[in-house]
C-alpha cells in the first residue's frame, strides 16, 4: 500500500488544461457558460464502434488517461444510451453494425447530439462503401458535428466535443415530445 | 512433396521469411496437410481467389507455419467445382476460415459447421462478393436472419446476450453465455460485425498504395500488418530493404508491441478493481506515443511504412529522447510490476483464471502472446528471423500456467525484452538510406509478408495483377486462432470474470473480421 501512495505522490497531477476550441463565432466563455447551463457540467457520452479498425478507439481511451482527464471536465462515458446525451461513433458504418447503430441512436433519450469521429465515419476513409460498408455515419442517422484524422488525436476529440454545443438549442429528433418543465 | 528434395510442383516462394508453395490436388491437400501437422505445423490460414477469368477455376490456399518455414499448399478446384477437402479435423481453426470463405467467395468445405459467419444478412445468401463478377461498391438491403446460437438446456440454465454494442470503448461483437447463477457453462461467440469488405477493397489498388489500406486492418496492429504488406510486394519485386530502414521498422514494431502492453496492463489493473494501475500504465503508454508523434509524427504509425522502406529518418535528437525514455521505462515497468506482484487482491482474481491448458492451447494451435502464456514457445522474431531479428536476437518468452497472470507476466516480460531491443536498435543504427524505390511488380506474381506483431503473427498473402495492381490480398491476424480459446478458457468461471479474461487475451475485431 505504502508503494501505491508513494508513487502516486511521486507521479502527481498530470492533467492538462482543456484545449481551446476552434470555433469561428464562439468565444470560449460563452461556450463554457453554455456547456454550464445545457449539462450542468455533467456530459455523457455513448461510444459506438461501427466497424472501426480500432485505431480511433485507442484514442477515445486516451482521453481517460491523467494527461486529458476527460472525467474531470464533467465529460464521462457510460454504459447505456438512455444515459447519454452524444453518441460517438466510430467507423465507416459496417453493414454488420448497421442496426445495432440505428438501435442504440433510437434508445438515446431527447435532447442528443451525435459526434462522428475519424475520416472513415466523415467520409469514409480508406474503406469507401462496399458491399459491407455503408460509409459516412450521416447517411445512416444524422450527424452534429465531425472529428476528423486517422486517428484524431484525442486533443481534436477534446474540440469536438466542445464543438457540439455551438449548436444554440440542442437538436429534438422528429416526433419527440419536448420537455416542458 | 518431400523436405528435401523439391519437386516440380514444389516452388520457392517470395517472402521475407522462409517460404515454399506446393501445388496440389484434391488428395494430396490433405495429405500434405495432415504430414506437415505431424511435422508439428499449425494452420496460420486459409483463402480463397476467383481466378475463372483467367484459367476457369477457383483457387484454395493454406497457409501452413512450421517451426523454421511457412508452407502455403495451393490447390485448383477442377471442372469449375466449388466444393475443396476440409482441414477442420486437423486444424480447429479452419472452422470458422471455412466458413468466412464461404461467405465470401462461395467455395464450400466437404464437411464440418455451414453457418455463416462473416455474413450477417448484409449481403443476399446468393451473393459471393468476392467473386470478380461482383461489383467493387455494389450495396445491398439488410435480410438479417436469427442467428442459430447453439442452445445449452438443464434445470436453472440461462442465456445472457452481450454485445454487439459494449457498455465500454470496446470493438463490436456478441458473446452468448449459458450459465447456472453465476457460472459459465458454455460461451459461443459471434464475430463478423467489424466486416469491412477489405479484401474487395484491395482488388485492383495500385500496389504502391495498398500499404494504407493493411495498416487499417487493426488499428492496434498498424506497423506489424503495414510491414507484413510492404515485405510482400517487396519479395515479389526483388526489392532489398536497406538495414537502417529495417532497423527503424523494427523499432516500430517494438514501439508498438510496448505501447499496446502497457495499455493492457493498465486496463487489466482497472478490470481487477486497482484503478491506480490504469492511470499509472495509461500515464507511460501516452508519454511514448507522444515521442512517437515527435519522432514519427504521428501518435500511432499509420502510414509510417512504405514499400522500400519509412517515411522519416530518425535524428540525434531523438535517437537520444528515445533513450532517455527506455531507461526510464526499465525503471518504471519493474517498479509497477513489484506492485502487481505483491498486490495480493489482484493476484486473487488474475491467479488461475480464464485457465488455458498447454494441452488445450497446443491442440488448438494457439500462437503469439496467447500461446507463449500456455507453453507454446513460438515467435516469428526468433524461428524465422527476417532483417533486422536475424541479428537482433530478442529473447524467448515462456510461461505454462495459462491464467491470466501468465498472460501478464508474458505481457511485462516482453516490454523488458522490447526495450532493450529499442535500445540496441538505437545504438547500432546502421548508416545508409531509410527508403529505396521499389520497381513495378510483374503480373500474376504471389508474395507472403509474416510479421510477429505484439499479438502474434501477422500475415498477408499479396499477388499482383497488370499495370502495377493488387490482384488478390488476403490479410490474417492471429486473432483467428485464439479467438475460439476464449470459449474454452471462461468454462467453469464466473460471468464477472469475463471482461478481465476477455482482456488477458485482447484480440482483435477488425482484424479478424477484415
Amino acid at each position: 500500500m505504502f508503494s501505491i501512495l508513494a508513487r502516486i505522490r511521486r507521479t502527481g497531477i498530470l492533467s492538462e488544461p482543456l484545449p481551446t476550441p476552434e470555433l469561428r463565432d464562439a468565444p470560449l466563455e460563452g461556450l463554457q457558460r453554455e456547456l454550464q447551463s445545457v449539462f450542468g457540467r455533467a456530459l455523457r457520452i455513448r461510444h459506438v464502434d461501427a466497424g472501426s479498425c480500432n485505431g480511433c478507439e485507442l484514442e477515445i481511451h486516451a482521453l481517460s488517461n491523467p494527461y486529458y482527464n476527460l472525467e474531470g471536465s464533467g465529460i464521462a462515458f457510460v454504459a447505456s444510451p438512455r444515459h447519454a446525451d452524444v453518441l460517438l461513433v466510430t467507423g465507416p458504418v459496417s453493414v454488420n453494425m448497421e442496426e445495432a447503430l440505428r438501435r442504440t441512436y433510437e434508445a438515446m433519450p431527447d435532447p442528443k447530439w451525435v459526434l462522428a469521429v475519424g475520416d472513415c465515419s466523415t467520409c469514409t476513409g480508406v474503406f469507401g462503401v462496399n458491399y459491407a460498408t455503408r460509409g459516412r455515419v450521416a447517411d445512416v442517422i444524422p450527424v452534429d458535428a465531425v472529428v476528423n484524422g486517422c486517428p484524431p488525436t484525442p486533443t481534436a476529440l477534446l474540440r469536438g466535443l466542445l464543438q457540439l454545443t455551438g449548436h444554440a438549442q440542442p437538436p429534438v429528433s422528429p416526433g419527440a415530445v419536448p420537455f416542458d418543465g | 512433396m518431400t523436405d528435401n528434395s523439391p519437386e516440380p510442383n514444389d516452388l520457392h516462394l517470395p517472402a521475407n521469411v522462409a517460404a515454399r508453395r506446393v501445388t496440389v490436388d484434391a488428395a494430396h491437400w490433405l495429405a500434405d496437410a495432415q504430414r506437415l501437422r505431424d511435422q508439428g505445423a499449425g494452420l496460420l490460414t486459409l483463402w480463397g481467389t476467383d481466378d475463372r477469368d483467367r484459367d476457369g477455376v477457383f483457387r484454395v490456399f493454406a497457409a501452413l507455419l512450421l517451426p523454421d518455414r511457412v508452407v502455403v499448399l495451393e490447390h485448383a478446384l477442377a471442372g469449375g467445382s466449388t466444393v475443396y477437402p476440409a482441414l477442420g479435423h486437423l486444424f480447429p481453426v479452419a472452422e470458422r476460415l471455412q466458413r468466412a470463405m464461404y461467405d465470401l467467395l462461395g467455395l464450400r468445405a466437404d464437411a464440418g459447421d455451414c453457418r455463416p459467419w462473416l455474413r450477417h444478412g448484409g449481403w443476399p445468401e446468393s451473393i459471393f462478393p468476392l467473386r470478380r463478377d461482383v461489383g467493387a461498391t455494389q450495396n445491398y438491403a439488410i435480410h438479417a436472419k436469427p442467428y442459430p446460437f447453439v442452445p445449452v438446456s438443464g434445470d436453472g440454465v440461462h442465456e445472457i446476450a452481450v454485445g454487439p454494442v459494449h457498455a465500454g470503448t470496446i470493438e463490436p461483437g456478441h458473446f452468448r453465455f449459458s450459465v447456472v447463477g453465476e457460472k459459465v457453462l458454455r460461451l459461443e461467440e459471434r464475430l463478423g460485425y467489424a466486416h469491412k469488405g477489405i479484401a474487395k477493397r484491395f482488388d485492383r489498388q495500385p500496389l504502391q498504395e495498398g500499404h494504407r489500406l493493411a495498416a487499417r486492418i487493426c488499428g492496434d496492429s498498424t506497423v506489424a500488418f503495414s510491414w507484413a504488406y510492404c515485405a510482400a510486394l517487396e519479395a515479389i519485386t526483388g526489392t532489398e530493404l536497406p538495414r537502417r530502414a529495417a532497423a527503424l521498422r523494427a523499432l516500430a514494431l517494438e514501439r508498438e508491441r510496448i505501447a499496446n502492453h502497457l495499455g493492457d496492463l493498465g486496463s487489466l489493473g482497472n478490470d481487477a478493481g486497482l484503478a491506480f494501475g490504469l492511470v499509472q500504465f495509461s500515464r507511460l503508454k501516452e508519454q511514448l506515443v507522444r515521442l512517437n508523434h515527435d519522432a514519427f509524427g504521428q501518435r500511432y504509425l499509420f502510414d509510417y511504412l512504405l514499400p522500400g522502406g519509412v517515411v522519416i529518418d530518425l535524428g540525434a535528437r531523438m535517437i537520444r529522447s528515445m533513450l532517455e525514455e527506455a531507461a526510464m521505462l526499465e525503471q518504471a515497468v519493474p517498479a509497477l510490476r513489484a506492485i502487481f506482484d505483491d498486490h495480493a487482491g489482484m493476484q486473487d482474481r488474475f491467479r488461475d483464471a480464464g485457465l488455458l491448458s498447454p494441452e488445450l492451447a497446443r491442440a488448438h494451435g494457439a500462437i503469439g502472446l496467447v500461446g507463449r502464456a500456455s507453453g507454446i514457445a513460438r515467435d516469428a522474431r526468433i524461428d524465422l528471423p527476417w532483417p533486422p531479428y536475424d541479428v537482433l536476437q530478442p529473447g524467448r518468452v515462456l510461461r505454462s500456467a495459462g491464467d491470466v497472470a501468465a498472460r501478464v507476466q508474458v505481457r511485462f516480460d516482453e516490454i523488458m525484452d522490447s526495450l532493450r531491443l529499442c535500445q540496441s536498435l538505437l545504438q547500432t543504427l546502421p548508416e545508409g538510406p531509410g527508403l529505396v524505390p521499389v520497381p513495378a511488380a510483374p503480373p500474376g506474381r504471389i508474395g507472403l509478408g509474416l510479421i510477429e506483431g505484439w499479438r502474434g503473427p501477422v500475415l498477408i498473402a499479396l499477388e499482383t495483377a497488370p499495370d502495377n495492381r493488387v490482384r488478390h490480398c488476403h490479410a490474417h491476424d492471429p486473432s483467428w486462432q485464439n479467438w475460439p480459446l476464449i470459449e474454452h478458457a471462461i468454462i467453469g468461471n464466473i460471468v464477472p470474470d469475463f471482461p478481465l479474461i476477455n482482456k488477458s487475451f485482447n484480440l482483435a475485431y477488425s482484424g479478424h473480421d477484415g
